[in-house]
């Protein structure tokens, strides 16, 4: 199966390092694309060259290609979208998303910007072309939490869901609560050690985790809400001495996203819980609890971020695709 | 607001509320040092509240027992444990009044409260009528930083603490305060 690459930063470089690894999988680099510079090869692209020029040039091909020019040469199979968000517009990924799934190719991507600009028309693009748009790496990284919802847990009708779906905060407050460091302290760890991005605004506002829910959301029952929806607070007016009321009670507080239509409830929160609920795990990690009519609860948990943690869920969706898809053309 | 010495009636547990029970109970107990204080030992001892002891001496109470009324507060849970304990102990339970359930949820609130009233913040839930303010635990870092209480509401049912717990989150709205409240299990 052809993949072309749009994107080559922590995860497209991820994805490069798992194509040249595990040859076996049998995924074929034929296009790979940064914001300045392409490489396409029907033939097929050695994943190390392409990373090893990145390494050197900061530029993976030729000067003067581009990501339209993959789109245009169609020699793919699946378009692997990753690059960088943004929320408001889903651009420049909303663009390639649309054309690859236009032009009948199917699409992986980790990138939540499209799918918060347009979920529902990406949805039925690809339903009428009869391809895939798989988007597991977009929440909670290497969790599959897309695969359950949609494939483990088929049959059941999910009642709720709730998750740590934001690294960064989990990180901070976990923080907090075993050091008692001050948020701004916190927060300072936090970008020294790269869990926070230099504005960390998006994470810790609870922007990041709102618009995952909404993912979650749209995925489990297909209701088309947005970001506008969502009920946010982030965690940046916590104080130590709430953690310290809440341990008191033997609690911790964790940043929550929370959506269940039965309860009319869609938001992210800072909440207490007690300590030995499932979803106070610790540091930068994410975890989702689906509650089901059949299943009972099921609490998923792992690493929500990193390079090769994030290319596991793309390269999942690939094989998935070309299971369903690929080999039986 | 009421005081509640003795019990930490925050609570964030199930489902972050405690359903609890206003009792009054009369005993007899014999008149002689020592018995009253045995008798309410227990009730401390299953967590339960004392809110009043009232001694009555009956005319048709012989003379070597005495009348006790209490009223007391006690996780629904744990009163038939304390009920058994107390006849095991000899107590005799003349009536056992109307019982009262008690809803209690604590939820952590964030920003300036003394400045923004926290008198006032406290009447609108206790002037409802429904719902009293149970305890309040304020902690004040230093001048001019936020300052983070622990509230804790009580109501006598579920439905009116949440309209108990919508007011309150219109005030901090109102007040510019972060409320910060215990995730409920999802229902089974
Ligand atoms: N990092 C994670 O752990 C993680 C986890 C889950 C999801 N995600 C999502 O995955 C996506 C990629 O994340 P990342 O961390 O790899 O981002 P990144 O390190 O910022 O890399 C973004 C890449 O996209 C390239 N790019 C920008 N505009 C482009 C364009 N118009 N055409 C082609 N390429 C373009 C950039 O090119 P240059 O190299 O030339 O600048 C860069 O290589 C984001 O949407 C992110 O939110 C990331």
């Amino acid at each position: 199966m052809r993949i072309a690459v749009l994107g080559l930063g922590a995860v497209g470089k991820g994805v490069l390092r798992v194509l040249g690894e595990k040859p076996e999988l049998g995924l074929v680099l034929t296009g790979v694309a940064d914001s300045t510079s392409a490489w396409i090869d029907p033939a097929g692209i050695d994943p190390q060259t392409v990373l090893d020029r990145k390494c050197e040039t900061n530029r993976c091909g030729s000067e003067g290609r581009s990501a339209a020019d993959i789109l245009d040469s169609g020699a793919y199979d699946v378009l692997v979208e990753v690059t960088p968000t943004n929320a408001a517009t889903g651009e420049p990924a909303l663009t390639h998303i649309r054309r690859a799934l236009g032009t009948g190719h199917h699409v992986v991507t980790s990138n939540k910007g499209p799918l918060a600009a347009a979920h529902t028309e990406l949805e039925e693009l690809a339903r009428e072309q009869g391809v895939a748009l798989r988007y597991e790496a977009t929440v909670g990284g290497a969790i599959p939490v897309i695969h359950a919802i949609t494939r483990g847990l088929i049959g059941n009708k999910f009642h709720s869901i709730t998750g740590v779906l934001n690294g960064t905060c989990n990180y901070i407050l976990t923080r907090m609560d075993d050091e008692g460091l001050t948020y701004e302290q916190a927060l300072a760890e936090a970008r020294q050690l790269g869990y926070a991005e230099a504005d960390p605004t998006y994470d810790v506002r609870g922007i990041d985790a709102a618009i995952k829910l909404v993912i979650l959301a749209n995925t489990c029952w297909n209701l088309g809400v947005t970001l506008d929806d969502v009920s946010i607070t982030g965690i940046d007016g916590l104080t130590v001495d709430a953690l310290r009321l809440a341990a008191d009670q033997d609690c911790t507080i964790r940043l929550i996203g929370e959506a269940s239509p039965e309860r009319g409830l869609l938001r992210v929160a800072p909440r207490v819980l007690p300590r030995s609920h499932p979803l106070v795990i610790e540091g930068t990690l994410n975890a989702v609890m689906l509650s089901t009519d059949l299943a009972g609860e099921v609490t998923l948990m792992g690493r929500g971020a990193g390079s090769i943690e994030t290319a596991s869920a793309i390269i999942g969706d690939l094989l998935s695709i070309r299971d369903r898809f690929v080999e039986c053309r | 607001m009421t005081n509640n010495e003795g019990l930490s009636s925050a609570s964030f547990k199930v489902s972050g509320e405690v359903v609890s029970v206003h009792v009054s109970m009369k005993l007899e107990i014999k008149d002689s040092p020592g018995q009253l204080v045995a008798a309410l030992t227990p009730i401390s001892e299953y967590g339960g509240n004392i809110i009043a002891v009232i001694h009555q001496r009956e005319p048709e109470t012989s003379s070597d027992t005495l009348g006790v009324q209490i009223v007391l507060e006690i996780e629904h849970e744990r009163l038939d444990t304390l009920v058994a304990t107390l006849k095991r102990q000899g107590v005799n339970i003349l009536r056992l009044g109307e019982e009262r359930m008690l809803h209690r949820q604590s939820v952590i609130m964030i920003g300036h409260l003394i400045h923004t009233d926290i008198g006032d913040t406290i009447d609108r839930i206790d002037r409802t009528g429904f719902a009293e303010v149970a305890e309040l635990n304020v902690q004040m870092p230093g001048i001019s930083e936020p300052s983070t209480a622990l509230i804790t509401i009580k109501a006598t049912t579920r439905s009116e603490m949440d309209r108990a717990l919508d007011l309150l989150r219109s005030v901090a709205t109102e007040k510019g305060l972060l409320i910060v409240e215990p995730l409920e299990e999802a229902e089974r």
